[in-house]
């Protein structure tokens, strides 16, 4: 059921707003770099990577090496909704396995994948740094935590 | 509010100082929201709330309304503080606000069912046992001031300590001074602060960096998170008494993208610092420039390691290298770079402000100072706590804590996260530091401290932090990489039921080979939480090797079954309806029971319960796990 990469032609015009808002790219702005343009796109669409190298004189390859080391990028389209569900030390002695579980259920994706109609992503998070909560999920920006099983769907179901 | 003067010297920021105590302390109350981790609980309304309120009570003159950092009382969020008596309130709703202006405001009255344990013995800040065992030094000003006001926080002494350094001290009298004070890194390593700042100091070259670490990747840890939150400043001030210890223009906060609101007060504490003229050319008068750029991390928790962290700022892969040559010699491009954590350097401005000796009065013999810890897990109490070095586990656990949930027994600490270790039961009455952790193979870390019981299971948490580590390892290096994920194969099939006789020996093997021979911090202490759970609790290892069993009641493929607790079932009739093999019989409202001989143990009734009443079994153990 995971999304597979569309390959709908993407306009270029963000990814120029952030190139004229940095001004000159020094390789050691990559991070920074990469950071702005998947806010602007949501993930990073191999069609803007390959231009922005051309532009920059960073290769592309070096930026598929930076992108594939950290969590944080994406080389796919993602969800609308964004399902982090904390897998913390104290999120996990208190049942975080669980509620992993029961959101691989109801979403019918595993973790790391998108529902086909692009409503949600499901990710999981090292920890999200809000221990009193456990186990907490993150829906996009809100914190659902003290997670009873038999809530969950429900939780989900608001976000369109 | 018009745009601020620079900041022209020392005596300066003293009238500034005096004019905004004046200015802020005008207030006969205040009534103190925390605005950051209780936001996860609807705090973020509440401020508006109690605005609107105060106004129509005719009260905005006498009474303040600030959105603050962390209380630390993280288990009753959203937490509320009324000054001057420090009234503490919990569980903070929209709904109450009106009445909290009407009856403890303006009354001076106070609301029971809002109280620590709903009981106005409790009101008050000093009589909960919480706060009564902590020494807030660090934190002193968190929860108590705007963090997003820089006024606010001069109007409390910050930059004291630094207008002192920068005006008055040699750089040499400061690394003194932070030497006396045997300040240690807080990152984990405990190394002291004093030595590595003289290392980079007395590198050669004038080009040199000065990095915060604020990449809090621990499971389980958040003090970096409420220090950046709630008193950014205090950070900032210490970074720039080391920028003129160690001779540097340049400073970096490379700070974890999970943390949005941090990462937004940290900006913000940057670019009202560089207003006042704190940061930037010619601090506080004199010729001294130093400014920060604050850096977001991309995801990827080896990048706490100072190497990782150094490739990562310039643009690479966060991949460490072999050390040496130390930062301080060859750091961020090649130049000399000091590295410390944010709590380092948030305990910096009070050594320079107080002196070493008051600093080293609190402590043991070598860990002197306070330590913060993240306090979560099985325990009544979670949230931020702050106690001088040397407290012991059991007063940090029960007096603090207020001990493990009812009815449970405490069977270990988890201190250091994946680097660190459990201290079991029977070291309780040990004071903590650096180095007595280190004595029962478990570390001080950064301050996460997770309260386990006895339905928590050692071998299952080996397991959950050697996956952890395993998928961080960033490949470079063979025993990290392969032999993680060797362990990790093992511990997968003793929780599986598959465990072989000698596996636990095999275990500590290998993890004694990838201590001697990994190459960066990650590595070289990932075996420790599997070897800290052999040492102390090998039986459950034991009992699931041979016997295939979980004495937590954990592990799922040594589940054999669920049963109900009368005690806690609604009889709702919602596991009646989940069950797939009709398992389940009783009547509405009355308690519901599972027949073993025809349960397929699914698990359905588990997830569906809302009170928790379904309990796993496994091997006709007493039912100890309970659903979430």
């Amino acid at each position: 059921m995971a999304a597979t990469t569309t390959d709908q032609t993407v306009d270029f015009g963000q990814a120029e707003a952030v190139l004229q808002e940095l001004g000159e790219v020094a390789p050691g702005d990559l991070i920074p770099l990469l950071q702005r343009i998947q806010n602007a796109y949501g993930y990073l669409p191999r069609e803007v990577l390959m231009e922005v190298g051309q532009r920059t004189g960073i290769p592309v390859s070096r930026m598929y090496g930076v992108a594939t080391f950290y969590e944080q990028f994406h080389l796919e389209p993602r969800g609308r909704h964004t399902v982090r569900v904390c897998r913390g030390t104290a999120c996990h002695v208190r049942g975080a396995p669980d509620v992993l579980a029961a959101v691989e259920q109801a979403l019918g994706i595993g973790e790391g994948e998108s529902t086909e109609d692009l409503r949600y992503t499901l990710e999981t998070v090292a920890c999200l740094g809000t221990c009193f909560l456990a186990p907490v999920m993150m829906v996009d920006n809100d914190y659902h935590g003290k997670l009873n099983l038999s809530r969950i769907p429900k939780i989900l179901d608001k976000y369109e | 509010m018009a745009e601020p003067t620079p900041i022209r010297s020392a005596a300066d920021l003293a009238a500034l100082r005096n004019r905004l105590a004046g200015e802020f302390g005008r207030f006969g109350k205040r009534i103190l929201i925390c605005s950051t981790g209780c936001r996860a609980l609807g705090a973020a309304d509440l401020g508006a709330a109690f605005r609107e309120k105060v106004s129509e009570a005719g009260l905005t003159d006498e009474v303040a309304v600030v959105e603050t950092g962390c209380h630390g009382l993280c288990a009753m969020a959203p937490v509320i503080v009324i000054e001057p008596a420090d009234i503490v309130y919990g569980g903070v709703k929209v709904k109450d606000v009106a009445e909290i202006v009407e009856r403890t405001v303006r009354g001076n009255e106070v609301i029971d069912r809002l109280c620590y344990e709903k009981d106005a013995a409790f009101a008050h800040l000093s009589s909960i046992p919480f706060y009564r065992h902590q020494v807030k030094q660090v934190l002193r000003r968190c929860g108590r001031l705007d963090p997003k006001r820089i006024d606010e926080a001069i109007a409390r002494g910050a930059y004291t300590g630094a207008a002192k350094a920068v005006t008055e001290m040699t750089p040499e009298q400061i690394i003194q001074e932070v030497t006396e004070a045997r300040l240690r890194g807080r990152g984990g390593a405990g190394f002291p602060t004093g030595m590595k700042w003289t290392f980079c100091r007395q590198s050669s070259g004038d080009d040199k960096y000065l990095i915060c670490n604020a990449d809090e990747g621990d499971p389980g840890a958040f003090m970096d998170r409420a220090l950046l939150e709630g008193d950014p400043h205090s950070v900032l001030e210490g970074m720039i008494v080391a920028a003129r210890a160690i001779g540097t223009n340049h400073g970096f906060v490379y700070v974890r993208a999970e943390y949005p609101i941090a990462v937004e007060h940290i900006n913000r504490a940057v670019a009202d610092a560089r207003k006042y003229g704190l940061l930037g050319e010619g601090i506080l008068g004199t010729d001294m420039s130093f400014d920060i750029e604050v850096r977001e991390g991309a995801g990827a928790f080896v990048c706490g390691e100072e190497t990782a962290l150094i490739a990562s700022l310039e643009g690479h892969r966060g991949m460490p290298r072999p050390r040496p040559p130390f930062p301080a010699v060859s750091g961020y491009d090649a130049k000399p770079t000091d590295i410390n954590n944010v709590e380092t350097f948030a305990n910096v401005p009070l050594i320079i402000e107080n002196g070493a000796a008051e600093y080293a009065s609190r402590g043991t013999e070598k860990s002197k100072g306070t330590k913060i810890f993240a306090l979560a897990g099985k325990v009544n109490n979670t949230g931020l706590v702050e106690v001088p070095m040397g407290t012991t586990l059991r007063q940090i656990v029960h007096d603090v804590g207020g001990g493990v949930p009812a009815g449970r027994t405490f069977k270990a600490a988890q201190t250091g996260g994946p680097s660190g270790g459990c201290v079991p039961a029977e070291h309780l009455d040990m004071p903590i530091d650096y180095d007595s952790l280190r004595e029962v193979g478990a570390i001080m870390g950064s301050g996460g401290l997770i309260v386990m019981d006895d339905r928590t299971c050692m071998v299952d948490i080996a397991r959950y932090f050697l996956s952890f580590v395993q998928q961080e390892s960033c490949g470079k290096c063979s025993p990290c990489r392969v032999g993680t994920r060797k362990m990790l194969d093992i511990l997968n099939r003793i929780c599986e039921g598959d465990g072989r006789p000698g596996d636990a020996e095999e275990l500590e093997r290998i993890g004694n080979t990838i201590l001697r021979s990994g190459m960066c911090g990650l590595g070289l202490t990932a075996p420790n939480p599997v070897l800290s759970t052999i040492r102390f609790f090998r039986d459950e290892y034991d009992a699931h090797i041979n016997e295939k069993r979980c004495p937590a009641c954990v592990c799922e493929a040594l589940i054999t079954g669920y049963c109900i607790d009368p005690e806690t079932c609604i009889g709702c009739g919602n596991c009646i309806k989940a069950c797939p093999a009709d398992a389940i019989v009783g009547k509405k409202k009355e308690p519901h029971q599972i027949k073993p001989e025809v349960c397929i143990r699914c698990g359905a009734c588990f997830a569906v319960c809302p009170t928790s009443a379904v309990l796993k079994e496994s091997k006709g153990l007493e039912a100890k796990a309970t659903a979430v």
